[in-house]
């Protein structure tokens, strides 16, 4: 198969270094991937891996999703970069892929990074610390994936500007805890704020909401299965308000209990 | 640009998986050159693929028949089932020698960020298979790849209650790969080293 000829030729484009978090890969053509991957100093990034699906491949395993890798990137032409030389620093995909429930939160997560990044190479090292932060616990296993993921959205909304009111009337700021929660209105609404079909968490959904947004994980361990079912929803339905188009990965998150690992090696 | 059928063709050819615009200029200029029989070969051959193949309605294997011709084949044993992604990997795995068992086709891997869960794959159609208590063993021959794995792990914990051996390829398949890279030695020996799962 002919390669990379004719249009490159005499081209070598400027290599820099950064370390980032591959947040999805995509096959193209034979053997090669396009890699997402959100750097610490230069933004998204979307760049070539060539020969990556081969066997023999000297990148190996070390760009799969989930990974946080030291990368040497050739600039391109255009927006597509090819990738050099990968190091590994901590490759979470490998813990992630035994466990699917983990595995789904991981995708929720990297897809919301990469939607929460709509530019190309513009540095937003506050997302970059937090996707790789929310791995990093996923693959820790100290916590349930789904609050995690809970934790890791609603961080990411606040990033990205629209945190829903927690502690507050989302309207006119009136300090709660209040009663009714209404997406459109753009979280907690007071009795006198709330519009029609605002919904009624109970108090203990909202405490979990600000336990997670404030990284207080001994009330978030300690939450019940369904005062974490209820916030999952209201940060799901936060979050996908504020995005024009909807997650694919997120009604694909297994939020069922952790299973023990089951792999278990023959003879 | 061209003007009319070339650049149609070129456009047409440019769409397939793996071919760039240079390419797809040169695979339309050498249909142009060459000898009309051996172009009208290649139309019928496009034409034949279409109207004849379809898939296995057993395995989701391509088949040119209601069944493939694996699970036509009476010397192969009923008790083992090997999962794969693509019916390329049936491909590869009928090279080593090592399975005379069936296969079941999942039309890829669970990926959630493509939008591909459980319910778009033929998992349903598996487990209809595994129900009638005559498979033995299950084989999770998925990628050697993050999705490939979580859809092993997805599979072995929903067949793991049916009481079923349930075995991965191990050995010899590096993180990362496809399957269909893998030379026959390699992919020998990780039939000969796979786990329980
Ligand atoms: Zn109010
Ligand atoms: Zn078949």
């Amino acid at each position: 198969m002919e390669r990379h000829n004719g249009t490159v030729t005499g081209f070598r484009g400027r290599l820099f270094r950064d370390d980032a978090v591959v947040l999805r890969v995509q096959k193209l053509g034979e053997s090669d991937r396009i890699i997402t991957l959100l750097t610490r100093r230069h933004g998204r990034i979307r760049a070539v891996a060539r020969g990556v699906r081969r066997t023999t491949s000297r990148f190996g395993g070390r760009l799969e999703p989930f990974g946080h890798v030291d990368v040497q990137f050739a600039e391109g032409r255009g927006s597509l970069h090819s990738i050099s030389q990968v190091e590994g620093i901590a490759l979470f995909g490998g813990g992630l892929m035994g466990d699917y429930p983990r595995y789904t939160a991981a995708s929720a997560i990297a897809e919301t990074a990469e939607r929460l990044s709509p530019e190309e190479q513009e540095p937003s090292l506050r997302l970059f610390q937090l996707t790789l932060g929310a791995l990093k616990a996923l693959a820790a296993r100290e916590h349930e994936a789904a609050l995690v993921l809970d934790a890791y959205l609603l961080r990411a909304m606040a990033y990205a500007g629209w945190a829903p009111a927690l502690r507050e009337c989302a309207v006119c700021a009136t300090p709660g805890p209040h009663r009714g929660f209404s997406v459109p209105a753009g979280g907690s609404v007071c009795s006198d704020c709330r519009p029609p079909g605002a919904a009624n968490p109970g108090p203990p959904t909202l405490a979990l909401m600000c336990a997670l947004s404030e990284g207080d994980w001994t009330v978030a361990d300690s939450s019940p299965v369904a005062v974490r079912r209820e916030a999952s929803g209201l940060v799901a339905a936060h979050l996908q308000w504020h995005l024009e188009r909807a997650l694919r990965s997120l009604p694909l998150v297994d939020r069922s209990r952790p299973a023990e690992p089951v792999v278990q090696t023959e003879r | 640009m061209y003007e009319g059928a070339i650049q149609d063709l070129i456009d047409e050819l440019g769409r397939l998986p793996g071919v760039g615009p240079k390419s797809a200029q040169r695979i339309a200029f050498h249909v142009l050159a060459a000898d009309p029989t051996d172009v009208k070969r290649l139309a019928a051959a496009l034409h034949r693929v279409k109207d004849l193949v379809r898939f296995c309605t057993t395995c989701f294997n391509v088949a040119e028949s209601e069944q493939c011709r694996i699970c036509r084949d009476p010397r192969r044993h009923d008790e083992a089932i090997c999962v794969v992604e693509e019916p390329k990997d049936v491909v590869a795995i009928e090279k080593t020698g090592e399975f005379r068992g069936r296969y079941h086709v999942l039309g890829g891997a669970i990926n959630p960020l493509e939008g591909v869960g459980p319910d778009n794959l033929k998992i349903r159609e598996l487990m209809a298979r595994l129900s009638s208590g005559e498979v033995k063993e299950l084989i999770l021959a998925t990628d050697p790849n993050t999705e490939g794995e979580a859809t092993a792990t997805y599979l072995a914990l929903l067949v793991k209650p049916m009481g079923l051996r349930v075995t991965r390829l191990a050995s010899g398949l590096p993180v990362g790969g496809d399957l269909e890279y893998a030379d026959e030695v390699t992919l020998g020996r990780a039939f000969e080293g796979r786990r329980v799962l």
